[in-house]
């Protein structure tokens, strides 16, 4: 038997946009078995509404990240409406819906091509970031922002999108389509990429649900759920199909992100079909008192919002759990057993977002 | 063979097609309509009530009503828009063009304009102040 030795990773590391260590226990090439630790970028967002009034805090929620900046500030804003018993206008709802898809296929694009990255195809990892430029600059022309939109509100949203722009975005994506398929099936198809993901950090399916496993990981281990089914904004109105496989495997995760990124144009497609002219926004008037938990899925998977307030301006507790946090144990358990090699692949499978995580 | 060479199609077109990239600097970039660059006050219609200063989620800005100044830390700011829904007189606006690097961190400082505008600001001071509070409109009077 080998002799153990401990080799640390991150939270320095190429492979990791964000700070997160690890370390590998390991017996030759072979992990043993992983240690996490997280707490670099903490900075105690839930803290501030404390400080901040309820209005203000939107602004504050959607920096929790800067992928699904979008997802947070709607999240935050769905939790307080459900508490103040707002009705959001339909309008509102169909373009929340629009930009959550857009950021599902914005944070998708930017995983494929951090995945490409990850096990050094660079050209490829160009051209998916080429495709996702599309989609920021759409960002850029509805909402006035590439990374931090600011359009939420309490009782709705605060910037239109007048029709011939929703009508011009739909072809952009249905160029954009064909672009992706042939991008796409090079992650699907060739040899070398996937000689990289077949068989490698398998999460069966009872270990995916038993660790907690969200989003596209556990979807990839054979688990169908999807809280765009529970029809939050616009979703109830909308036919899809939740993708999902049976495949556990990095290669199936893969797939899975790939099929959502066309489910989501999809849903672009019939949003800017059924969307009706209306108000954007309701007024709000008075101060939240109440508590509850609000659940939508992000591109990474379930996250969480808690929100107890009392009556006054400024809110109780506000908890945020992230999906990146509830996938870490699932990660931790796919390292288990593989190569040196393939852990920064391993680590970038569940699409890690340690901002998010830490808040 | 098509497991191999799935590449092939792109690379090609992209030794023989234009760069999707700009040249940035020397061709500037051109800002959609809707871009939250920077904050931008029209001084002359400003009745210094101060809501922008309290909504600010950055603590960016800060306002004077004795003075006569309102200021923005442009470092501190953090685009969101939310001093321009805020404004009771909308003088406020976020407009594209990100702010220029500097060499030391300064705050803006705008000053009520000296000239004619007293008689303009006389009703516009007192308009919002029946909306929010009397107290708030007392101090403003005697300085117009």
């Amino acid at each position: 038997m080998a002799r153990k030795t401990v080799v640390p990773f991150g939270p320095q590391h190429p492979v990791l946009p964000e700070p997160i260590h690890l370390d590998l226990v390991m017996e030759d090439e072979i992990v043993i078995e992983a240690v996490p630790s997280i707490g670099f970028v903490h900075r105690g967002l839930e803290n501030l509404v404390k400080k901040k009034d309820y209005n203000e805090m939107v602004y504050v929620a959607e920096r929790i990240c800067g992928i699904c900046s979008f997802m947070h500030g709607m999240g935050y804003c769905n939790a307080v409406e459900h508490i103040m018993g707002v009705e959001v206008p339909a309008r509102a709802n169909y373009l929340r819906t629009i930009w959550s898809e857009m950021s599902r296929i914005h944070s998708h694009l930017l995983w494929l091509g951090l995945l490409a990255d990850g096990f050094g195809y660079e050209s490829l990892f160009m051209q998916s970031w080429r495709i996702r430029e599309k989609i920021l600059d759409m960002f850029e022309a509805s909402t006035g922002g590439r990374v931090i939109f600011s359009v939420n509100t309490i009782g709705g949203v605060l910037k239109d999108m007048p029709d011939d722009m929703i009508r011009e975005f739909v072809t952009i994506l249905k160029d954009m389509k064909t672009e992706l398929k042939k991008t796409t099936k090079i992650f699907l198809e060739d040899y070398t990429v996937k000689s990289r993901l077949s068989g490698v950090g398998v999460l069966k399916q009872d270990d995916a649900l038993m660790l907690g496993a969200v989003g596209p990981m556990l979807r990839a281990s054979g688990v169908d759920r999807d809280l765009r089914e529970t029809g939050y904004a616009a979703y109830a109105d909308l036919d899809f199909e939740v993708a999902w496989s049976r495949g556990c495997d990095s290669y199936t995760r893969c797939q899975v992100r790939i099929d959502e990124i066309f489910d989501s144009i999809d849903l672009i497609e019939q949003c800017a079909a059924k969307i009706t002219a209306g108000d954007i926004r309701v007024p709000v008037k008075g101060n939240p008192e109440g508590e509850y938990f609000m659940r939508v899925e992000q591109p990474r998977g379930e996250a969480i919002y808690y929100i107890k307030a009392n009556g006054t301006k400024f809110l109780d507790r506000f908890r945020v759990r992230t999906p990146t946090f509830a996938n870490v144990p699932a990660m931790v358990e796919t390292l288990k057993g593989a190569q040196l090699a393939d852990v920064p692949l391993l680590i970038l499978t569940i699409d890690p977002c340690i901002s998010c995580t830490e808040r | 063979m098509s497991k191999i060479m799935n590449f092939t199609g792109t690379i090609m077109k992209n030794l023989f097609s234009k760069p999707v990239t700009t040249s940035y600097p020397f061709e500037p970039r051109v800002y959609p309509e809707r871009t939250r660059g920077h904050i931008e006050i029209a001084i002359e219609d400003c009745i210094y009530c101060g809501m922008c200063m309290r909504s600010c989620p950055a603590n960016a800005l800060s306002v004077d009503r004795k003075e006569g100044t309102w200021s923005i830390d442009r470092f501190m700011c953090i685009q969101c828009g939310y001093c321009v829904e805020k404004c009771p007189k909308k003088c406020l606006n976020i407009i594209p063009g990100y702010p220029e690097p500097m060499p030391e961190k300064s705050i803006e400082v705008h000053h009520k304009p000296e000239t004619p505008a007293d008689e303009t600001q006389e009703p516009a001071a007192s308009k919002p102040a029946e909306a929010k509070s009397p107290a708030e409109a007392a101090p403003a009077s005697p300085e117009a």
